[in-house]
């Protein structure tokens, strides 16, 4: 099992999810955040208030995953997010010790095997 | 009226009148900036903002003579070229200098108008430089067809307040710049959403303020055809919303915030070119009927590929075009004293109003279209991807409407004696090996 965490451009996020869903990695926690690379500064001016903002808008990408959905995860987001520019982000695949699935108390490689399949299974 | 003289009540109700219509164009910049993503608000508010100052000016120098001055059928002549001869002299029953003042903020709100269609991709400075040129080139002779003694003044047809001029004017113009610029590189790849719909409702009723003094100051006087335009101004946008968010309801079975704002302007712009010349019932049928054609193209255009992005078509253009229809079946002797329209047995009037409406559609558009090709010619219209993905708050402006001073950096203004002293930035600990 691992984690997958990925930092994007904000205005490439919707791609990235698009390309995970149809890779069929539908667990995915998103939040905003802000960080440095080595991305060029970003003058601003307000009044007579000149600033460098060195901190840029970024989205991160958490998924948790079983090992072989590493590689198409992996690969989703780097087709999707990538414009070429410096600033494009990163991914880091961490390992997991344990997993649990809050509803149901299952664990591990069944705690981010998707609802729709396990359903189907039983039927 | 044989010997012009100034009336005092008429002057006070027209610098009202005047400041009224000037807020109209800040109002339009906060109802477009709300229904644009955060970091292209600045952009879309600058692109009304920027309109007070460069519009205004144009139209002093040059577009009030262009528009008002003696001339041809088809444009004003040079004359009045840098207010020669505007001073305080009546002009009707006030300050020949206040009506060029007045006729000037619908130039200004006119031009800010036709932003909406281009939106979150067209370069600032080729922005400027199109709407400035576009009211002298377009606007400036339109007016002078309708109000500065054109031949469609002398055709009959009737504008009170600019349904054709103004609204059908900036929509031509819209359409073809939406066409010419080209699509958001996100269109119909990505939901595209309003970031701030309370700026939309403020901005739209902002607007409603405002028009009274576009349609009851049109009058030109204190009088009684003011207060007719200015109720007209009141009961038409109330037709609209009703209809309007019953079509809602039908459709999703929710009232919608965006759709109610929506439903002013579009009552609004309908009531415009009719307001002095049709009874007050009339004029909430207009109001009521104009929901309908604006309400079902807004729909059907956002599944086409034309990304006029915040709709200036159906809501200026078909709502423009149905008052000037409507102002030919709806127009009143009893009410303006001197027009009958269809309904009171004068179907001429209708042909008439569809010319104007034609020659304006013909005229703009041909017009908008060679001017956007010139400016392309001088410089890009539009940002690169790089800029569009960016927002064009950063790209074009240098700020951003919401910004967070969270990883700001001052730069100081330094002089050489202190120059190695600074603020150590995290690009320059990362240069000094700060990370692993």
């Amino acid at each position: 099992m691992k984690l997958v965490v990925a930092i994007v451009r904000p205005e490439k996020a919707n791609e990235v999810l698009e390309a995970l869903f149809r890779s069929d990695v539908q667990g995915v926690t998103l939040s905003r955040v802000q960080g440095h690379g080595g991305e060029t500064e970003q003058v601003e001016t307000y009044r007579g208030t000149t600033v460098k903002m060195e901190l840029h808008e970024k989205v991160r990408f958490d998924i948790g995953v079983s090992d072989h959905f590493v590689e198409p995860t992996v690969k989703a987001i780097l087709a999707a997010a990538r414009t070429g520019d410096v600033g494009d982000g990163k991914i880091f695949v961490l390992p997991v010790e344990k997993i649990f699935r809050i509803r149901t108390g299952e664990e591990d490689r069944a705690a981010v095997t998707p609802v729709q399949v396990v359903a189907a299974g039983k039927a | 009226m044989d010997t012009p003289t100034l009336v005092p009540a008429d002057t006070v109700w027209m610098l009202v009148s005047t400041a009224l219509v000037l807020l109209m164009t800040p109002a339009l910049a906060f109802f477009y900036g709300g229904l644009v993503r955060s970091k292209n608000a600045l952009n879309t508010m600058m692109m009304s903002v920027a309109s007070l100052g460069f519009v205004g000016m144009a139209w002093a120098l040059l577009g009030y003579s262009l528009a008002f001055a003696e001339g041809p059928a088809y444009v004003g002549g040079l004359s009045k070229a840098l207010l020669a001869g505007v001073g305080l002299e009546p002009q009707g029953t006030i300050p020949h200098l206040l009506f060029m003042a007045y006729q000037g903020t619908f130039a200004i709100i006119t031009a800010a108008l036709v932003s909406g269609a281009i939106v979150e991709r067209m370069r600032f400075g080729a922005y400027l430089a199109f709407i400035t040129l576009w009211s002298l080139v377009v606007y400036a002779p339109v007016a002078h067809w309708v109000w500065g003694g054109g031949f469609l003044a002398r055709m009959g047809a009737l504008d009170f307040a600019g349904g054709t001029v103004v609204h059908i004017n900036a929509a031509t113009a819209a359409f073809v710049a939406a066409v010419v610029i080209g699509q958001r590189k996100d269109y119909a790849r990505q939901a595209i959403l309003p970031h701030n719909v309370p700026f939309t409702l403020l901005g739209g009723g902002l607007l409603w303020f405002g028009w009274f003094g576009f349609n009851a100051g049109s009058a030109l006087a204190a009088n009684g055809t003011a207060a007719l335009a200015f109720v007209n101004t009141m009961l038409a946008p109330a037709g609209t919303l009703v209809v309007w968010t019953v079509l809602d309801l039908l459709r999703n079975g929710k009232a919608t915030a965006v759709g109610a704002a929506t439903g002013i302007v579009v009552g609004l712009v309908a009531i415009t070119p009719a307001a002095g010349f049709i009874g007050p019932l009339p004029a909430l049928v207009l109001g009521a009927l104009a929901a309908f054609p604006s309400y079902y193209a807004l729909v059907y255009r956002a599944r086409t590929r034309l990304d006029d992005s915040l709709d200036v078509v159906a809501a200026h253009g078909l709502g423009g075009t149905v008052g000037a229809l409507l102002t030919g079946v709806f127009a009143s002797k009893n009410w303006n004293g001197t027009v009958e329209g269809l309904l009171h047995g004068n179907p001429g009037q209708l042909g008439i109003q569809a010319i104007a409406v034609v020659a304006a559609i013909a005229y703009s558009g041909i017009a908008s279209y060679l001017l956007l090709k010139v400016i392309g010619l001088v410089t890009p219209l539009r940002v690169d991807k790089r800029e569009e993905g960016l927002g064009l708050d950063k790209s074009q402006h240098g700020e951003e409407a919401y910004a967070d001073d969270e990883g700001a950096i001052l730069i100081l203004q330094r002089t050489e004696a202190d120059a190695p002293v600074g603020v150590p930035t995290l690009a320059a600990a990362a240069a000094e090996g700060g990370r692993s």
